[in-house]
């Protein structure tokens, strides 16, 4: 099938799928769905969709909120720090360790990631107000876990309601204790999405971290070089920042910061120094690299490190801002893991080549991983983001190769009416929608926190990747998905 | 922190019905119109009836109406949220300018309407309202005495810096008073808000000057003015117009102009001291509004 073809394909299952809609809700999500089309210039945003609007009611989204772009993606993998939940305790509870954000340190001693620290609101403090009780929570995560270097205050829907002043209490308490704690205004029902937490979360650093009383973090050890950088947006799920930072490492340069994944109050401290900020998901954090660039003058590109053409493209790009030495050395690296990613690819791509993909993710991989598959000789035909604004879209479409359809915001009806439509290989996206398709007897992989696998990040994170695509594709068990009074014969 | 330096943050509380909203335009208006101050309204009361006087309309589109029309306070755009003045608030006019906008807020008994005071009031600081240039005046209007959280935003630190509390000689009244000074109170330690005086909007009850007067000092603050009550208000507002507006030569304009002087030129900020319960009964008790109670008569029915 041509790509002709294909495209006019694309466009009658979005109009199919559309019909489903009273006459409202199909206007609305028109706008969201799209074909798009890699060369056409006429298109302003990939399949020209629209984004960043409110969920249509009514349909099963697989959205988060802003505390969850706060807590969950921003704040929450900083290690040192304690990050309390502010409210009742659900929202702490099922936002426990999750992500997968890997780090390295004594949990409960001097890291507190995977643990959930809660202000278990209960009726009296929504009736009375809650600043005293939070008071208290500091004064308590001070006697059992002194060695945290800061606090962060994350604020749950009631916090909002109740109008509770979470930044007075701050301010107070800080200056007591004397240590950093933050106050994040990002309770869930603002904004349309966990999009605005990111956003919040980037300005509470902006506040709290750049602008703030720093003074019990000690940085005089650590002396600025010429090839200093910083990962901004990595949040180490299943060890990506790892499996990054030694490309860096190797080609010469000095990663002073992890932004967030395994990072440490001191590392954040530190960034405001490097050279140039390596901005991996553009979406939850460009606020802080834009910050950093009108602040103290630091540039930041964009990279990717899914599959070994875009990490290629992108160590290039990176020692490209650096002297020639790094760009030897950037060379070296390159040639050093050619035979490793020769070899995976031999193993694999055979097994793997023509397969078609249809993704659904949150902040970069729709885009950033369709390398990674290309490279396995595999084809995203289709793919969105939950909370993506216009300027994700548009990157997109420098990404794809041919017609692919775009869906943003996709709900669980149209992502399964896509995947039935358009009969994919394998599909791609989050928990929620995992046992959709492998109950329809499709192969399936997670990609939020890629499926208790991982690395997928660089190098050796394309080799697990590989590996990882061809267990859910070629399975066994996917012979067996038939019953046997509806097999053949 | 949002605004110039030199911007100074007021707010007018009180009692509900008590005029805070007629008061607090007449002033306004004044220290425009006088003192060429130029002033962004803050209206926080679902009612939104804190800018009608100065944009001569009924009621102006709320913040949180359009963020319900539009479907998020995110499309809101900030000229459909913010007025300017008619007339001689207008920004062509001389003297000072007026921009006028309101919270608003849900129907009586259904949603939060505090949670709606504090969505609108970030809403104008993310929009860079408080950064309009040549902006001398924040003054927010709330509803009632500090029933909630949200109620207590404009308070905050950061926010309006000085409270004037628009009261009069009634019990209740000057109940709501004392209890505005303890919202005050518990804020004016972490953020810096200060209670900068009373208003009596006079119901000519009696002793009514004396009163308000003895309560300013008891909880350590000034009676800033005591505005006398003047039929001419009520005609004004009946061509949606400020006293200052509709009738500049007349005796309660000029009541207005005194009270805008004492605010632009007010220096007594301080940390009330808000008084008890009983306390409060003894001042009444001692201006002779309440009777001393009979303890053996308590509970007792009236005798046939």
């Amino acid at each position: 099938m041509g790509p002709e073809t294909l495209e006019a394909k694309q466009k009658a299952a979005i109009e199919e799928i559309l019909k489903a809609y009273p006459e409202k809700a199909a206007k609305n999500r028109e706008k969201h769905l799209g074909v798009g089309t890699p060369n056409d210039e006429n298109q302003k945003t990939c399949g020209d969709v629209r984004s960043n609007k409110k969920t249509v009611p009514g349909v099963m989204s697989q959205r988060g909120c802003a505390y969850a772009g706060s807590k969950g993606v921003v704040w929450g993998p900083i290690k040192d720090m304690i990050h309390i939940s502010h409210g009742p305790i659900g929202c702490g509870q099922y936002s426990r360790a999750g992500r997968r954000n890997y780090y390295i340190g004594v949990t409960g001693v001097d890291t507190f990631v995977t643990m959930n620290f809660c202000s278990d609101f209960q009726e009296n403090n929504i009736v009375f107000g809650g600043d005293k009780k939070l008071g208290k929570c500091v004064d308590e995560i001070e006697v059992l876990f002194p060695l945290n270097n800061g606090i962060t205050v994350q604020s749950e829907c009631p916090i909002g309601l109740i109008g509770d002043d979470i930044n007075a209490v701050a301010k107070t308490k800080a200056a007591e204790i004397g240590k950093t704690i933050v106050p994040v205004n990002c309770e869930g029902f603002r904004g349309v999405s966990q999009s605005l937490g990111h956003h919040i979360a980037n300005d509470a650093v902006r506040d709290y971290i750049f602008d703030g009383d720093l003074s019990h973090i000690d940085i005089s050890d650590v002396t600025p070089t010429e090839y200093d950088v910083a990962i901004i947006g990595d949040y180490n799920i299943g060890g990506d920042t790892w499996s990054s930072r030694i490309l860096l490492e190797e080609m010469g340069l000095r990663v002073v910061a992890q932004w967030s994944g395994d990072a440490t109050m001191k590392e954040m401290a530190l960034t405001p120094k490097v050279k140039l900020n390596l901005l991996h998901c553009y979406r939850s954090m460009n606020y802080i690299s834009r910050h950093m660039e009108k602040e103290f003058g630091i540039p930041w590109i964009e990279y990717n490190f899914f599959g070994p053409s875009q990490t290629i493209k992108s160590l290039r790009k990176i020692a490209a801002f650096f002297d020639e030495s790094i760009q030897a050395k950037c060379e070296e690296v390159i040639a050093k893991y050619q035979p490793m990613i020769d070899a995976v690819i031999a193993k694999y791509k055979p097994r793997l080549e023509g397969k078609q993909v249809m993704l659904f993710v949150g902040g970069l991989r729709p885009r950033h991983v369709i390398g990674a598959y290309e490279d396995l000789g595999m084809e995203v035909i289709g793919t969105g983001y939950e909370f993506a604004h216009d300027d994700d879209y548009k990157r997109t479409k420098e990404e794809i190769f041919r017609s692919t359809v775009i869906y943003d915001d996709v709900n669980e009806y149209e992502l399964e009416a896509f995947v039935k439509k358009l009969q994919p290989d394998l599909v791609a996206s989050g928990i929620k929608e995992k046992y959709v398709f492998q109950k329809m007897g499709l192969p399936y992989r997670q990609m939020h926190s890629w499926d208790y696998s991982g690395p997928y990040h660089g190098y050796d994170g394309f080799a697990i990747f590989a590996q990882d695509m061809d267990l859910a594709i070629n399975s066994p068990v996917w012979a067996h998905s038939k019953a046997p009074w509806e097999k053949e014969g | 922190m949002a605004g110039a330096a030199s911007l100074r943050q007021i707010a007018f509380y009180g009692k509900g019905g008590i005029g805070k909203s007629t008061t607090s335009q007449n002033t306004l208006a004044a220290m425009s119109h006088y003192f060429d101050k130029n002033i962004m309204i803050v209206g926080c009361d679902p009612k939104a009836d804190s800018t009608r006087l100065i944009l001569h309309e009924k009621a102006q589109d709320t913040i949180l109406s359009l963020a319900a029309e539009m479907g998020t306070i995110e499309d809101v755009e900030m000229e459909q949220a913010r007025l300017w003045g008619k007339g001689l608030f207008d920004k062509e006019t001389p003297g000072g300018w007026i921009n006028c906008t309101e919270s608003g807020g849900p129907e009586p008994g259904v949603g939060c309407a505090g949670r709606g005071v504090i969505t609108a009031i970030n809403f104008l600081e993310e929009e860079g309202a408080y950064d309009e240039e040549g902006l001398d005046f924040v003054s927010y209007d709330v509803l009632g005495d500090v029933v909630c959280g949200g109620f207590a935003m404009p308070i905050r630190e950061g926010k309006a810096q000085e409270i004037y509390i628009v009261m009069s000689g009634e019990m209740m009244a000057m109940y709501a008073a004392n209890n505005i000074s303890k919202g005050i109170l518990k804020y004016a330690n972490t953020g810096g808000v200060r209670l900068a005086g009373l208003i009596c909007n006079a119901r000519m009850t009696d002793k009514e000057y004396d009163l308000a007067l003895e309560l300013a000092q008891r909880i350590g603050t000034q009676l800033i003015h005591f505005v006398p009550r003047n039929n001419i208000v009520q005609h004004a507002e009946l061509r949606r117009m400020t006293v200052v507006e509709y009738s500049p030569y007349s005796d309660q304009a000029r009541e207005y102009k005194e009270l805008a002087r004492k605010i632009v030129y007010n220096d007594m900020k301080i940390i009330p001291t808000p008084i008890s319960m009983d306390d409060l009964e003894d001042l009444l008790l001692a201006f002779g509004l309440e009777d001393e109670v009979d303890e053996s008569q308590v509970g007792k029915a009236a005798e046939a």
